[in-house]
């Protein structure tokens, strides 16, 4: 068997051995050729393919796909006697889609989720511009190792330190003291529960953006400047439409973080007014309510998901990738 | 052009802003942690080393240390083999529900972990297997074997495809393939995998606040310890956890440094070598 015929028969085979020939030209000729090694059927599991995929499978179905559907079929269950009974009633739908209080905090966290990402983004794009075209390649490494550093760190305990930080007699109301102002409220409102999320966020998405403009053509930016067009017009009419399935990803990040954190609005915003989470955990606390707070979190995965494709459908379509 | 020098150094101390921002809340948790004063605030009290006494003495926070470290290292171990075999199964294989078979693996991540935590109270429980140490740690799994799962697989990517070809082509198994191609290329992944894995696990309360019932994990009871009382044992926690797991993650780099990726094309002659003489 020729070596040409050979390479021919493995690249039927493999789907990655379009190199083959390079390596194997060399050394197939001092063999004979033994096709009985080369596995038939390469590219489609056998044995030894299901021996790597299928323990992975089998666990996240069992216990990822099962339990998300088990949470939406417990939603149309009784609590008889302080027990989830099965049944099937709509009973829990009812109560909580008519109650006016679930729509109010629906709204609200919502809106908490828009500010998150919408804020993380402004604060984080001008840090990612300028370490992508701005700063040297040493100085981008040690960024980004800087900004990996806090997923490390515990996110209670950062945002404990943060209420150490901001309290009323805290180190930045101690600071305004000295100035003569102060003190101000910066816990149990808002304004904390937004650091919370900040603390949480800020670094993704700032890797995030980052990496989607390290991806912007240099030479796109290269005839802008020679075409005169400055730099903030750059920015806006280049830099930002070039990179934006990047950008709208890491915001869609920030919001579904945000959207669904529980130390946050509990710690730094003092759980009131609460979020939907703060819901969930006390209907499960008080009472064992399992069939609402599952209808809760149906709601707030249902809301996640059309999130993620309306920001899919923003960032492929209108304006395309180009300038 | 001084314009431009300008904004490029408005741009710079915005930067060191941010990071301050992203850096406050780390620095002064070790601060506050050696400070003497309960309400820690301007000016500081003195050297103190009481709050590191406390933890030592507290009798609650040693079974809830032990128990993450049990679940840190299972969850570990068994995300990391998982998301092993997903990611050399992606990499090599094609097949009917490939898509599906990536959702599965990769979502968890991107779902919040109240829901998720909610989900496996609801299901562990009819299944009797809510409240225990194993509930956290088949619950973590679920949740770190994508982020193993995504280490392993940029690894791969870099991989020259032709090598596990060129290895069967001189006449090794699949599996001898495995042992001497793949597992030495993507050993850095893995061990990365292992810490991080360890970390996301390590770092976790939301969802094992649902499903440990008493067997408090770390995050779990510094939580509870949040909602008793304000106390700078918290910082002083953190900062142990924090120093050590940035030991492991610089171990984990020195190691990474010192494997050379060259070897890998050396095990390609190694193991084409090996093959001739078993023939011969």
């Amino acid at each position: 068997m020729t070596i040409g015929s050979a390479g021919a028969v493995l690249r039927r085979m493999l789907p990655h051995a379009e190199g083959v020939r390079a390596v194997s030209t060399a050394t197939v000729d001092r063999h004979k050729p033994d096709q009985g090694s080369v596995p038939p059927e390469a590219a489609r599991p056998n044995w030894f393919g299901l021996t790597f995929g299928l323990p992975a499978f089998v666990w996240q179905l069992a216990l990822f796909a099962t339990p998300l559907v088990f949470l939406v079929v417990m939603t149309f269950w009784q609590v008889v006697n302080f027990r989830p009974t099965p049944a099937f009633v709509d009973d829990n739908w009812v109560k909580l889609l008519s109650a006016g209080y679930f729509w109010d905090i629906y709204f609200r966290t919502f809106l908490y989720g828009l500010l998150a990402a919408a804020v993380a983004s402004l604060m984080a794009f001008p840090l990612s511009y300028l370490l992508a075209f701005r700063a040297s390649a040493n100085i981008r490494w040690l960024a980004v190792f800087l900004l990996i550093t806090p997923f490390f760190t515990s996110y209670l305990v950062r945002t404990y330190t943060w209420k150490v930080i901001l309290t009323g007699n805290g180190m930045v109301n101690a600071a305004f003291g000295y100035l003569g102002l102060g003190p101000f409220a910066m816990v149990n409102n808002l304004f904390g529960t937004l650091v919370g999320y900040l603390t949480l966020v800020l670094p993704l998405v700032i890797l995030l953006q980052l990496f989607s403009l390290a991806y912007v053509d240099r030479n796109l930016i290269e005839a802008a400047h020679n075409l005169r067009c400055g730099a903030l017009r750059t920015v806006f009419q280049v830099i930002i439409p070039s990179a934006k399935i990047g950008l709208v990803l890491a915001a869609t990040f920030a919001f579904i973080l945000s959207f669904g954190d529980y130390v946050s609005p509990t710690l730094l915003g003092g759980s009131r007014p609460p979020t939907l989470s703060i819901l969930i955990v006390d209907v499960v606390k008080s009472g064992a309510n399992w069939p609402e707070a599952s209808v809760i979190a149906v709601m707030m995965s249902v809301t996640l998901l059309a999130v993620c494709f309306a920001a899919l459908i923003f960032a492929y379509g209108r304006g395309g990738r180009r300038a | 052009m001084s314009g431009r020098r300008l904004f490029t150094l408005l741009l710079w101390c915005y930067a060191g802003a941010v990071f301050a921002f992203i850096f406050a809340p780390i620095v002064v948790s070790f601060i506050v942690s050696f400070n003497s004063d309960r309400f820690p605030t301007l000016p500081l009290g003195e050297f103190s080393t009481q709050w590191y006494e406390a933890i030592a003495d507290d009798p609650t926070l040693w079974p809830a240390l032990r128990r993450t470290i049990i679940v840190g290292a299972v969850v570990a171990v068994i995300a990391t083999l998982l998301g092993f075999g997903a990611a050399y199964t992606d990499y090599r294989f094609r097949f009917f529900g490939k898509n599906f078979y990536l959702a599965l693996a990769l979502l968890p991540p991107t779902i919040p972990v109240v829901i998720l935590g909610l989900a496996m109270l609801v299901f562990l429980s009819q299944i009797g297997l809510f409240g225990q140490l194993h509930s956290v740690i088949l619950s973590h799994v679920v949740l770190c074997m994508p982020f193993a799962m995504a280490l392993v697989r940029l690894r791969l990517s870099q991989m020259d495809p032709s090598m596990e070809a060129a290895a069967w082509n001189l006449g090794a198994s699949e599996w001898r393939t495995m042992v001497e191609i793949i597992l030495p290329f993507t050993l850095p992944a893995i061990l990365s995998a292992l810490f991080i894995t360890m970390a996301v696990s390590f770092d976790e309360f939301a969802i094992a606040f649902f499903v440990s019932g008493f067997a408090e994990t770390l995050p779990v009871r510094i939580l509870a310890m949040f909602q008793g009382q304000v106390s700078p044992r918290i910082n002083a926690i953190g900062s142990i956890v924090f120093t050590v797991t940035m030991a492991l993650v610089i171990l984990a780099q020195v190691a990474l440094l010192a494997r050379n990726p060259a070897r890998t094309r050396l095990a390609v002659a190694k193991a084409a070598a090996g093959e001739s003489t078993d023939h011969g």
